[in-house]
């Protein structure tokens, strides 16, 4: 069998994998993200099969991945919405920061990894994941419930945050000195800063430039934009993700929905070869020494995630079971935390101890979030029935 | 009626009410343009009873059963002083044969002395119809004119 033969039949094969394992995701109702790490995990090194031929091509994929997720992470929100969410979240999204990124910190320096792996690990417990989190609200029916804004303010909050750590965290990795960070930090911040004034008063000439009437036309344009812009940004140190995100925000009105609509099926793919490539790229041996981290690191940031949204519902005035509800809804991380984490593995600034335990976090957080929000009104109902029987008793008493 | 308008970042827009028992009811427009009716529940007033996805046809016909009678009560009202005026609310049916034609083709007036007023489509009125408004199913006529005539206009509708 020549060359790429082989190569045709083992890309056909992991896909076809993977699909399997989205529809097995899809009948338990959870995200097929722990899925495809899995499926990452039996290949590649030290995993069951080794993936050879088609390394190049998932190589590329899994960075069109990265930069897919976070175009259609832009374009999800429009500038006007992004500046609301600052200016109404900023305080739940302080706490948020505080909060989650601490334990992630916490354990990077117990273990040694030095304030770099901090650094990392703080992102990977901080960012929950939209993804997840969208798609639970609206199976779960509760887009119309009060403290779902307040769930979705503080995403946007996030996102807004992102953008300001992915070009630190490339500036960190890359091995610059503090002033070097500086430098990059005042980079950042003065960038996304036009970005958002260009997006919010010329966002409609930026559409102009990409949008098209024939569907092959745009896709081929925005596709391009997307990868030229990433490719620049990536150049000029400032990382390919945050090129990409910018532009998905630069992009505004019935253009950024076109372009989500297009974009989401090929964004589902790459993202699931970019899932693939780093579950194949960790150790599944070295996953079991940090197990215990992970499990701790989940429960801390499962317990923080829930005082975010319960302070921040309370604070828009939402009553006990749905400040629990906003709690639970925030809980899943997922795609970003392994964004973050694959950036830090790919500059190769962190060992491979980080990467396993990422993976373990992410896989028991991306399970843990969707069944948190599920269980959570069910619990909360008991606990309050188990206090209100108490008060009874005791006021006889 | 205080409607309060809250966007739902990523999303789409959520419009509810209170109403009188306070209930919140209203409507959660996503992006793409879906439409769910969303109703709170009495014991937890932040979380929805139903959250219903409605297509467009189905939003405007539940539209049209809400706001058609308000129309036609308010015009009775109107006409109340003036004896043998009637207003009643006629449908175009999937069947009619004046589905896809105009309200002039139906010489509404000219045959029954009926006048409508006002079309009620998807939830939406659309007052003093020209002759050359176009019917499509579904639409709600209200018309106004004296008994016998309206009995007469609903049988055009019905069998052209």
């Amino acid at each position: 069998m020549d060359h790429t033969a082989l190569s045709l039949i083992e890309l056909g094969a992991v896909f076809f994998g993977l699909g399997a394992l989205g529809r097995l995701a899809g009948k338990i109702g959870m995200s097929p993200i722990p899925l495809y790490l899995l499926g990452g995990l039996c290949f590649g090194q030290g995993g069951l099969i080794p993936l050879g031929d088609i390394g190049d091509f998932t190589h590329l994929a899994s960075e069109m991945g990265v930069v897919l997720l976070l175009l259609l992470l832009g374009l999800e929100y429009s500038a006007a919405e992004l500046f609301t969410g600052l200016r109404r979240s900023w305080m739940a999204g302080l706490l948020d920061i505080v909060l989650n990124a601490a334990p992630g910190a916490i354990v990077a320096l117990i273990l040694g990894w030095g304030p770099i792996g901090a650094i990392v690990l703080a992102g990977v417990t901080y960012i929950s994941s939209s993804g997840i989190i969208a798609k639970v609200l609206g199976d779960l029916g509760r887009l119309g419930n009060r403290e779902t804004p307040v769930v979705l303010s503080i995403l946007v909050f996030e996102d807004l945050v992102m953008a300001l750590y992915l070009p630190i965290l490339t500036a960190v990795l890359g091995g610059v000195s503090l002033l070097g960070g500086m430098k990059a930090v005042g980079i950042s911040l003065l960038v996304i800063t036009v970005v958002l004034v260009i997006a919010l008063k010329f966002g409609r000439y930026v559409s102009a430039a990409v949008d098209s009437p024939d569907r092959e036309v745009f896709l081929l344009k925005v596709l391009g934009a997307a990868l030229l812009v990433a490719g620049l940004a990536s150049a000029m140190q400032v990382s390919a993700a945050v090129g990409a995100f910018l532009l998905g925000i630069a992009i505004s009105g019935s253009t950024a929905e076109n372009a989500t609509h297009m974009l989401e099926p090929l964004r589902d793919l790459f993202a699931a070869v970019f899932f693939v490539v780093f579950g194949l790229n960790t150790n599944p041996a070295a996953i079991p020494p940090v197990l215990g981290w992970a499990v701790v690191l989940a429960v801390v940031t499962t317990l923080t995630k829930v005082g975010t949204g319960w302070w921040a519902a309370r604070r828009q005035g939402v009553g006990k079971l749905g400040r629990a509800r906003a709690g639970a809804a925030l809980v899943a991380r997922g795609e970003f935390s392994i964004v973050i984490a694959g950036l830090a593995v790919t500059a190769g600034a962190v060992t491979g101890d980080l990467a396993a335990l990422a993976t373990a976090y992410v896989l028991l957080m991306a399970i843990l979030g969707p069944i948190a929000a599920r269980v959570v009104e069910p619990v909360a109902k008991a606990v309050g029935r188990k206090a209100a029987a108490r008060a009874a008793t005791s006021g006889s008493a | 009626m205080n409607v309060e308008v809250t966007p739902l970042p990523g999303i789409g827009v959520r419009k509810d009410f209170a109403t009188r028992n306070g209930r919140r009811i209203g409507v959660v427009t996503q992006r793409d343009g879906h439409i769910e009716l969303i109703v709170s529940k009495t014991d937890d007033p932040d979380a929805c009873l139903a959250s219903l996805p409605l297509t467009a046809e189905e939003a405007g016909a539940l539209a049209n059963l809400l706001g058609a009678p308000q129309l036609v009560a308010q015009l009775t009202e109107e006409h109340r002083d003036l004896p043998g005026i009637n207003t009643k609310q006629l449908p175009i049916k999937a069947v009619s044969p004046f589905d896809g034609r105009t309200l002039g083709d139906t010489a509404m007036r000219t045959r029954t002395g009926v006048s409508v007023v006002a079309v009620m489509r998807a939830g939406q009125v659309h007052p003093s119809p020209t002759p050359d408004f176009t019917f499509t199913a579904g639409d709600l006529l209200v018309a106004v004119g004296t008994s016998e005539g309206l009995e007469a206009a609903a049988k055009i509708l019905k069998f052209g």
